[in-house]
Order: structure tokens, then C-alpha cells, then sequence
């Protein structure tokens, strides 16, 4: 199989392969030096775990925490690394991983619930993660929610009875372990979903 | 042709040709060969998915009876694909249904199956015998509970891996009583909350399936109730036990004891949920006839591991944590002078120090003792070049090498240099290697190597390695027998990629996540590459809502005879030439 005799044929000349000699350091990669930068600005992320600078590294990274995961001992995880499969993880240490949809995002992703210790740990990540929405967080609010502004979103999540409840209505522990998926969902059509004084809302899924 | 055989004798010999490579080859030479081959061929494996249509698979090969298919890309294992990219099974589903109603075997891997498929296939297929749903998701034990019910000959069930909506119920009662010929059962992923229903009903399936080979069985499942089932069992050849703690009754003890004794044809043990050490010794029996030993649930240490490995001296295969320590596999090369494959897990991934002392010196000592080991899988923390030329020269009937050194880019921790030379050492002597899988600091020049010598290889992972473009050139223009290569947080970009596109054709296919190549290169080989379907995965927007050189966040190249799928989330494009001039 001669790449070179096909080379020829679909003209490749723009992108002939420049050799760069071996140990050499970071070789231009690409003509632009921009998409060189943004590169190694990534690799530094992930190596050094920054804080997460979410205006130009929107990465789509799962759990890129903006604060320390809970034990001081470990660290900020880099996606999909070391590559160890989830249902190992939950067996070594305790780890819970939820889906979490955001109404009118073409994706849902999953966080591990057991790497935050509190409710804003868990909102400011979820922010980051779907940073084009604003999710509205109850915690500072405390006030009823402007529900004529419809890009404010709100967090709900499904507990273990397959109810769905407000995030941020019961203490942080027992909302961690009866909580099987989060949706982040449209304020307008969050109404009627009280706090623990009210009946739960069952939605019609 | 006069002297050419009959067709039905043709076909008789092509009826022990079992192999797929082997009956490729019989259907190229010549026309009525293919023609023969085709309607008599009755097992198929498709690597992907999307590198063929259910329309094709009919067409072709009309009187199939097993049929295996891959959908995501390996690296979805560690979400490194997003939800919703694809892998639907449906359509196959629902094909098939229609054109083979004789199937009989259903086997699937990183699939995302529907309750409704799994009735369909319970339901059109009257013979259907085997479903196994390795790491697949989608699915309920609502569609578990069709098969249960409607597939009166099944004999595998096999969830491995895969993530089951538990909606309670019951489905093993589904069973009818009449289902006697189960062989193999493995429910080990379903949960860890179980009625007394639900155990009582297993109990039964159990007890009226006399041909109960293989049973795994789940977390839910306590460690007094496991003696029943063993007494119900004792011609079982595998066992994954369910949770293995519980109160150390001596009743419970010897009753358990006396169980596993009965078995004796037992050759794999796996499970052992939360294993209490003292309960270990009630496997101490049958340790002797076993050949798989799967601790990589368990966590027990050290000492405990050893004490258990060393009654197991006809061990091939060993999968456990990182407890094991260095200590614990000196005494594994020690023993088990049958090894032929080690896998050890990290039991703390993500710990800054390291909790256990699981060094590069294992290893070495098990390839100095295993005469036979010829599949490594190892998580550790700190390693060196010498201890990889020394395994390399130990251990040159490798045939599959996954070395995964905790923190990226991490040197040979005496000489502080990259693992180029190590790795380099593993590729040339190693002449059999198909599968390889690097870590730590490594540069262009490893990749020089294994494009020199690796000429075997098959599989290749890389991440957080090389320094440029030449380090993928090298791989992708010298490795020749290269199947799958999966890349991540490296900085390869276009100029390697375009250089090889027809290298690409010859492969399944090629992840690139976290690197260099831009949106143009994309859309430049998807235009010049029609077999190829070149997928971008971009979770930040449209490609073109940003300049053309920025280094797309994902891609995924695979041949196909399909054409770019329909299927697509709105996170993926492909790049075909229709697209490509669409966007340009």
C-alpha cells in the first residue's frame, strides 16, 4: 500500500509533512500558532488542574470541578483518566454517578454526586458544564423565581421513589443518596414543584 | 467447469471453516465460491456498527444464525463519548427480525438496546438460544423480563457490564416453569436491592436447569443464600458469587464450605462483593481445580490475597487490585508457574500519594516466574526503563501489553527519562504483540520503534504522549497490521493524518479526542475519503461557528460501505463532500 502514489493523487501539497527532527521540543505543529497555544494551554489544565477557565476551554469535560473534589488527598479529575470503567469505581470507593439532562440541550451528561460536598459545589459545576444556560440557584435566592424570564433555569433532580423534587430541599447526604438523575429544567415549567411542606409533583416521563 | 465439485460438496467443506478471516478468504476466489459461501455462512461479526446497514448484512448473507456487533468506540468505557452519540441497535433489530427467523444468537457490544428490540427479538425468533449485552445500556429489566418469558429455548443470558434500569418487579419469575435449558446466566451488573421474590425465583431457575454451566450472579444476592444455590448447582464450571459478607456465623461457615466442596468442576471464581477475609477459606477446596480467579471486586488485602492465590496453583488467569502489593504477586510468580494473564486494577485511582506499594518490581517479578504470561493489564504508579526492557527480554510471548502509570507524562523515576526506550524494547522483542497500550513521558521517538518493529500489532492506545506530528506519522505509515487506534490529549494534527488517509481504509477505525487536527483537515479527508465516514464530535457548537484551524474537540474515522449515518445526535457531524460544501 504506497501512501505516496496517493499522496499525488489527492494533491496534499498544502499539508506536505514537514519532518521535524526527533527531540525537538513542540515542533510547529500547525501554521498557526493560535491553535498551538490553545493546545498547550489545555495540556496545562489538565496537568496542573487550574481552575477551570471556562470562557475559552469549554471543553465539554465531564467533571472538570472548579473546586477541590472533598478529600485533600485527591485530585481534580482529568475525563476519562486513568481510564478505570465506572462500575469498578463504585466499588472501590463510594461513587455515584447520575445523568444529568438540561431541557433544550441535545445531551445529557453524568456527574459523580460523591465529588462534591455541597449543594453549591454541585450547582457551580453544573453551570460550568452547561455554561450557555443560567441555572438559577435557590441557595442565595431564597425568593420566588421570575418565571417570566424563561432562560433561567431551575434544578430538579428524581429521587429513589421516582418523585421529582427541588434540588436543595433536603440536607446534602440524603439528597446525594436518593438522588437517580438531575434535570435542569425550564423555570416556566417548574411550578409546582413545592419544597418538603408541599406534595412532590409527579411528571408524566 | 467439468471437474469442479458439486455444490453440496462444496458446501460440506465449507461447513468446517469456522473462522471469519477463513471464510473472507474461501468467498474471494472466485464467483460461485462467494455465491456458496454466502448462503451457507451462518455466524457473522461486525466490529462496527456503522461500517455496514442491516440491508447489506441481509442481502449478502440471507441464512445467518448468529450475529455479533460492536457499536461505540472502546473509549466510551471512559466517558470519553458523549451520551446519545449512537450505537442504536433497533434497526438491526428490526431488520432481522423480518429476514431471520431462524436466529439464534444475539451478542452485542457497547450498544444502546431498548426494551422494545428486546421484545422484538424475544418475539421473532422462535429458536433464539444466546443474547449476550456486553457493556450495553438503554434497557430495563422490563425488557429483560420478555426474554424471560417468551424465549422458550434460551440458553445464555449474559448482561455483562452492562447498565440495567432495576424497575423492581420480578423478572426471573418470568421464567416458566417449563425453561430448563439455561446454561449460562450472568446477571452480575444488576443491582444491589432485591426482594425475597426475586431471590426465591433464582433459586428455582437454578434448581430446574441441570445444564447450568455459568452463573454470575449479583451484589443483591447474600452469602447465606449462596449454599442453596451451589447445592442446587454442582455441575457449575463458573461462579461469580454475590455480596461475600455477612455475619461469621460457623453454621453459615461450614454450610458454605460444604457447598463449594460439591462442586467440583468449578474452574472460574469471580464476585466477592465486600469479602471478609475469614470467610475466604470456605473456596479453599476447589482452589486447587481453578484456572480464573476475579478479586477485581474485592477488596482484600495483602496477606489475605495471598494466602488465597497460593492455593490456587493451576491459575491461568488472575484479575485483582492493586492490594496485592508487590509482595502479593512475588508470590503469585511463586505459585502460579501456569499465568497466562494478570490484570491488576487501581484501587485508588485518584489519590495524589500512592496507598499501596504496587511497584514496577511486581510485575517483573511475575514475568521472571510466569513462563506463560502472555496478557498484561497493570495500573502502578512509578516505573523504569530497565524494568521494561527486563520484562521484554522475560517475556517475549506477550501478546497483549496495557501499561497504564497512574499520572500522565510520568518519567522513568530513577533516570528521569522518557519510557521511550522501554516501551521500544517491549515492541522488538515481543514479536506477537496485538494489542498495546502506553503511559508515562514518551516522545517521537517511541513511536519511531513501534512503527520499526510492532508489525503485529493490532490495537494501540496513546494518551498524553509525543511531541508531533511525526510520532503519528511514524505509527500510522509502519504499523501494518494496525485494526484500531485510539488517541487522546496528544499533539498529532493534520499533516500525519492526510499524509496516511488510505492507511485509514485498511483500518476499523481511529479516535482522535483532545489533539491537533483542525475542522479543515476534517473536512478535507471526508471529502477526498468516500469509504471513509470522518465524524466530529463537538459538544462546543457547529465546527464552522468557529475559525476552520481550530483543533475540532473529538474525532472518530471509520471505514464504511454505509455512507455517513442518519442517526446522528446534534453534537456529531460528518464530514462527506455534500457537508463539507454545505458548510464551506
Amino acid at each position: 500500500m504506497s501512501s505516496e502514489a496517493d499522496n499525488s493523487s489527492m494533491n496534499f501539497d498544502e499539508t506536505a509533512l514537514t519532518l521535524g527532527l526527533p527531540g525537538k521540543s513542540r515542533p510547529s505543529v500547525g501554521e498557526k500558532s493560535g491553535v498551538k497555544r490553545e493546545f498547550s494551554e489545555m495540556v496545562d489544565l489538565n496537568l496542573h488542574k487550574k481552575q477551570n477557565n471556562d470562557q475559552e476551554h469549554d471543553d465539554g469535560s465531564q467533571v472538570e470541578v472548579t473546586e477541590p473534589a472533598k478529600s485533600p488527598a485527591s485530585k481534580a479529575q482529568v475525563v476519562g483518566w486513568p481510564p478505570v470503567r465506572s462500575f469498578r469505581k463504585n466499588t472501590i470507593k463510594s461513587c455515584k454517578y447520575v445523568k444529568v439532562a438540561v431541557d433544550g440541550a441535545p445531551y445529557l451528561r453524568k456527574v459523580d454526586l460523591e465529588l462534591y460536598t455541597s449543594y453549591q459545589q454541585l450547582l457551580t459545576s453544573l453551570e460550568s458544564m452547561f455554561s450557555c444556560f443560567t441555572i438559577r440557584n435557590r441557595m442565595n435566592d431564597g425568593k420566588p423565581m421570575d418565571l417570566v424570564n424563561g432562560s433561567e433555569y431551575v434544578p430538579t433532580y428524581e429521587d429513589k421513589d421516582g418523585d421529582w423534587m427541588l434540588v436543595g430541599d433536603v440536607p446534602w447526604k440524603m439528597f446525594v443518596e436518593s438522588c437517580r438523575r438531575l434535570r435542569l429544567m425550564k423555570s416556566s415549567e417548574a411550578l409546582g414543584l413545592g419544597n418538603r411542606h408541599t406534595p412532590c409533583y409527579k411528571f408524566p416521563f | 467447469m467439468a471437474y469442479s465439485f458439486p455444490v453440496e460438496v462444496l458446501e460440506h467443506i465449507f461447513s468446517f471453516i469456522d473462522s471469519d478471516n477463513d471464510r473472507n478468504a474461501v468467498s474471494l476466489v472466485c464467483k460461485s465460491w462467494y455465491e456458496i459461501e454466502r448462503w451457507c455462512r451462518r455466524k457473522i461479526f461486525i466490529g462496527n456498527c456503522y461500517a455496514v446497514t442491516p440491508r447489506i448484512m441481509i442481502r449478502r448473507f440471507p441464512e445467518l444464525r448468529s450475529v455479533s456487533l460492536k457499536g461505540k468506540p472502546h473509549f466510551a468505557d471512559f466517558n470519553l463519548v458523549p451520551e446519545g452519540w449512537g450505537g442504536y441497535v433497533d434497526p438491526w433489530v428490526l431488520a432481522m427480525g423480518r429476514a431471520y427467523p431462524f436466529l439464534e444468537e444475539l451478542r452485542l457490544k457497547r450498544m444502546v438496546v431498548s426494551d422494545e428490540a428486546l421484545e422484538m427479538v424475544s418475539k421473532s425468533f422462535k429458536n433464539f438460544k444466546v443474547l449476550v449485552l456486553s457493556s450495553c445500556e438503554g434497557f430495563t429489566t422490563d425488557g429483560l423480563a420478555s426474554i424471560a418469558a417468551n424465549c422458550r429455548n434460551l440458553r445464555e443470558l449474559d448482561l455483562r457490564e452492562s447498565d440495567v434500569e432495576d424497575l423492581g418487579g420480578n423478572w426471573l419469575s418470568c421464567f416458566p416453569e417449563s425453561c430448563t435449558s439455561l446454561v449460562s446466566l450472568n446477571i452480575s451488573c444488576l443491582g444491589s436491592d432485591w426482594s425475597l421474590q426475586s431471590l426465591s425465583a433464582l433459586e428455582r431457575l437454578v434448581g430446574r436447569s441441570p445444564n447450568l454451566r455459568r452463573l454470575r450472579l449479583n451484589r443483591a444476592v447474600p452469602l447465606d443464600k449462596l449454599a442453596n444455590l451451589l447445592r442446587r448447582a454442582p455441575q457449575l464450571v463458573e461462579l461469580g458469587t454475590g455480596t461475600f459478607s455477612s455475619e461469621l456465623r460457623p453454621d453459615v461457615f461450614s454450610n458454605l464450605s460444604g457447598a463449594f466442596s460439591g462442586c467440583k468442576e468449578l474452574k472460574a471464581l469471580s464476585g466477592f462483593w465486600d469479602a471478609v477475609p475469614s470467610h475466604l477459606p470456605a473456596v479453599y477446596t476447589i482452589c486447587s481445580g481453578l484456572t480464573s480467579l476475579n478479586l477485581s471486586d474485592a477488596n482484600i488485602q495483602s496477606s489475605d490475597l495471598v494466602k488465597l492465590i497460593s492455593e490456587c496453583q493451576n491459575l491461568q488467569r488472575l484479575w485483582v487490585f492493586d492490594y496485592i502489593e508487590d509482595s502479593g504477586l512475588e508470590a503469585l510468580a511463586e505459585s502460579c508457574k501456569n499465568l497466562q494473564e494478570l490484570r491488576v486494577f487501581p484501587s485508588d485511582p485518584y489519590a495524589m500519594e500512592p496507598n499501596v506499594t504496587l511497584t514496577e518490581q511486581g510485575l517483573v517479578a511475575v514475568s521472571e516466574g510466569c513462563p506463560k504470561l502472555e496478557s498484561v493489564l497493570y495500573f502502578c504508579r512509578q516505573f523504569t526503563n530497565n524494568a521494561l526492557f527486563t520484562i521484554a527480554k522475560n517475556r517475549p510471548n506477550l501478546t497483549r501489553f496495557r501499561l497504564c502509570i497512574i499520572e500522565p507524562r510520568t518519567p522513568d523515576y530513577i533516570t528521569l527519562e522518557p519510557l521511550d526506550a522501554g516501551f521500544g524494547a517491549i515492541v522488538q522483542n515481543c514479536k506477537e504483540l496485538r494489542r498495546l497500550s502506553l503511559s508515562g513521558l514518551l516522545t517521537d521517538r517511541v513511536f519511531e520503534h513501534i512503527g520499526t518493529h510492532a508489525k503485529k500489532l493490532e490495537m494501540l492506545s496513546i494518551a498524553f504522549a509525543g511531541d508531533s506530528d511525526l510520532g503519528l506519522y511514524h505509527v500510522l505509515s509502519g504499523c501494518k497490521s494496525l485494526r484500531k487506534l485510539e488517541i487522546r490529549d496528544c499533539p498529532f494534527g493534520d499533516k500525519a493524518l492526510l499524509a496516511n488517509a488510505a492507511k485509514l481504509e485498511t483500518m476499523r477505525s481511529l479516535w482522535m479526542s483532545s489533539c491537533l487536527v483542525s475542522f479543515e483537515a476534517c473536512k478535507l479527508l471526508g471529502q477526498k475519503m468516500p469509504r471513509l465516514n470522518v465524524e466530529v464530535i463537538d459538544e462546543r457548537g457547529p465546527p464552522d461557528s468557529r475559525p476552520e484551524s481550530y483543533p475540532v474537540e473529538k474525532l472518530y474515522i471509520y471505514r464504511s460501505v454505509a455512507g455517513p449515518r442518519l442517526d446522528m445526535p446534534a453534537f456529531v457531524w460528518t464530514m462527506d463532500e455534500e457537508l463539507a460544501l454545505r458548510l464551506s
